[in-house]
């Protein structure tokens, strides 16, 4: 069994933040895993640097066997990424949307057509596959996104808060839609959330973030046996960063965080 | 892992070679801009108000006033290629505010994560703004009719028009690029790309003969590539205008500017997803 990502003292420092600390963490082909912790505390920060948005100040990272800062076009060719902002283009119709993520990855033509059809068809969306985007709701968005970054059949896919903003029954039809394409294609997944029960939920394994660096990995189970019997992912998440949810984040993140959050609603 | 049997085989395995996909790439960029232009046109179709005032009010104006020497053209006649070059450059110059725009939206990071080489991506966006452009032409060319202008009709020079106006703003959209990537954030563009939009335009042969200006203001003025794409379309556009280079050496000029714009862009545009 080969490995989907390889971290070994991944570092990245802004200025006097070290916003990623030596965060080592390796990821089997084909695991949901997924990375907690609080506003600020280098999720997002870890996943720019996997998909190569971002170079490592220190250590280094492999996804799909490539490189991130010597082979990154390797890199991108394996990956999917759905942003924690809004990816899909809301003046452009989703059949279009999808059509451009498409000949980005050089999906041949005819291929193509047969690829929008069926992932507009598997994430609900075929009645308003010629509708702008800016029309949907929140929901229908992200569904959207993920049907984007999985027309190329990636490796890996990256999501980053796929469900920040939404209210619950559309956070559930996501989960649906994220553990049905996984069977479907096998592909490895990490997402970030800063939602217990997402975690719980989707992921086999969770590595928990606080300031820059992991402080602690298992499966939930596993991290719930370690704090208590009877304790919740949420009493484990205090256990391990020693703050609440509501402590983290800069004005930066809780702006940006808001504002997906007003565009999705 | 039986998981691991994908349903469908790999779709990169078979890729065009780095040229194609180049060429592939840039038009993916530049059509998606097109679409959303036919989606909504307005935005394009409110900025051909301002060239048409120009050509009018101010045009007109001057014209009776006859202040400003312009040889063997008249006023209006040395003046609408200028609006024309003008107008590429006012409707590319805030094509940066779409790109911060995007960036704030996460689309930015959809187009840098894919496999599409960083020039391919900006070409594409210097394509779109090019072609943005064409539309003004277009209603000048109609305001021009109507106002009387000497235009030449002959296939030829109005394919070098469109080429040129391409070319202009291709230009500017790239340099607003470069001044989105630098300042980040739309409120500070704003400011910017206002301060920036009124020298280019003074300090070229657009409204005014580079003979009427200040020795200093010459220097600028043929630094300005604006003054190069207005020289080519004083030739092209109007019967009996005159260029003072060849306009060879006009495209040239507009060619170069493009393509070391587009190449310091693509080293900065990765980094406004950062």
């Amino acid at each position: 069994m080969t490995n989907a990502i390889e971290c070994s003292s991944l570092t990245r420092r802004f200025d006097v933040v070290t916003a990623v600390d030596g965060l080592t963490l390796v990821v089997p082909e084909g695991e949901m895993f997924g990375l907690l912790g609080p506003n600020g505390a280098g999720k997002t920060t870890t996943i720019k640097m996997l998909i190569t948005l971002l170079e490592p100040t220190a250590g280094g990272a492999r996804v799909a066997g490539h490189d991130v800062v010597h082979d990154a076009r390797a890199v991108r060719r394996s990956i999917g990424y759905v942003p924690q902002l809004l990816s899909s283009d809301g003046t452009l119709t989703a059949r279009e949307n999808l059509d451009i993520s498409g000949r980005l990855y050089h999906v041949p033509h005819a291929e193509r057509r047969d690829r929008i059809d069926e992932s507009l068809a598997f994430m609900g969306l075929t009645d308003v596959g010629d509708r702008l985007v800016r029309t949907f709701s929140g929901g229908m968005v992200r569904r959207l996104e993920i049907a984007q970054a999985m027309l190329h059949r990636p490796d890996v896919l990256f999501l980053d808060e796929p469900t920040v903003g939404l209210d619950p029954v559309a956070r559930k039809a996501v989960w649906e839609h994220v553990r049905a394409l996984r069977e479907r294609d096998g592909t490895t997944v990490m997402l970030t959330t800063h939602y217990m029960e997402e975690a719980a939920e989707l992921c086999e394994r969770v590595g928990i973030m606080h300031l820059g660096k992991l402080v602690a990995l298992g499966t939930p189970a596993e991290l719930e046996a370690q704090v208590g019997p009877d304790a919740s992912l949420d009493e484990v998440f205090t256990h391990f960063t020693g703050t609440g949810l509501e402590d983290g984040g800069s004005f930066r993140d809780v702006a940006r965080t808001r504002r997906t959050a007003r565009r999705l609603g | 892992m039986t998981s691991l049997e994908r349903a469908a085989p790999h779709a990169a395995s078979a890729e065009p070679v780095a040229p194609v996909r180049f060429l592939l790439d840039l038009w993916t960029v530049a059509q998606a801009e097109l679409r959303k232009l036919a989606h909504d046109p307005t935005e394009v179709a409110t900025r051909a108000v301002q060239p048409i005032l120009w050509l009018v009010v101010f045009g007109q104006v001057i014209a009776q006033s006859r202040v400003i020497e312009t040889g063997s053209l008249s006023y209006m006649d040395f003046l609408a290629p200028g609006v024309l070059a003008q107008s590429a450059l006012f409707s590319a110059i805030f094509f940066g505010i779409a790109v911060i725009w995007e960036r704030d939206l996460g689309v930015l990071h959809k187009y840098l994560v894919s496999p599409a080489s960083r020039e391919a991506l900006v070409a594409g966006k210097a394509l779109a703004g090019g072609l943005r452009a064409l539309v003004q032409a277009f209603v000048i060319y109609l305001t021009a009719i109507l106002i009387g202008i000497n235009i030449r009709w002959e296939v030829p020079a109005l394919l070098g028009v469109a080429l040129v106006v391409v070319l202009g703003a291709a230009g500017f959209a790239t340099f607003s690029l470069i001044v989105a990537c630098l300042v980040r954030t739309r409120e500070r563009f704003m400011g910017i790309g206002q301060v920036l939009t009124m020298p280019l335009f003074f300090a070229s042969s657009a409204i005014y003969p580079i003979s009427m200006m200040p020795g200093w203001l010459q220097v600028v003025a043929h630094l300005n590539p604006l003054t190069y794409q207005v020289d080519a379309l004083r030739a092209l556009m109007i019967n009996g205008g005159p260029s003072t280079y060849p306009i060879a050496l006009d495209i040239g000029v507009l060619v170069v500017t493009v393509v070391v714009l587009v190449a310091i862009a693509s080293r900065q545009y990765p980094r406004l997803a950062q």
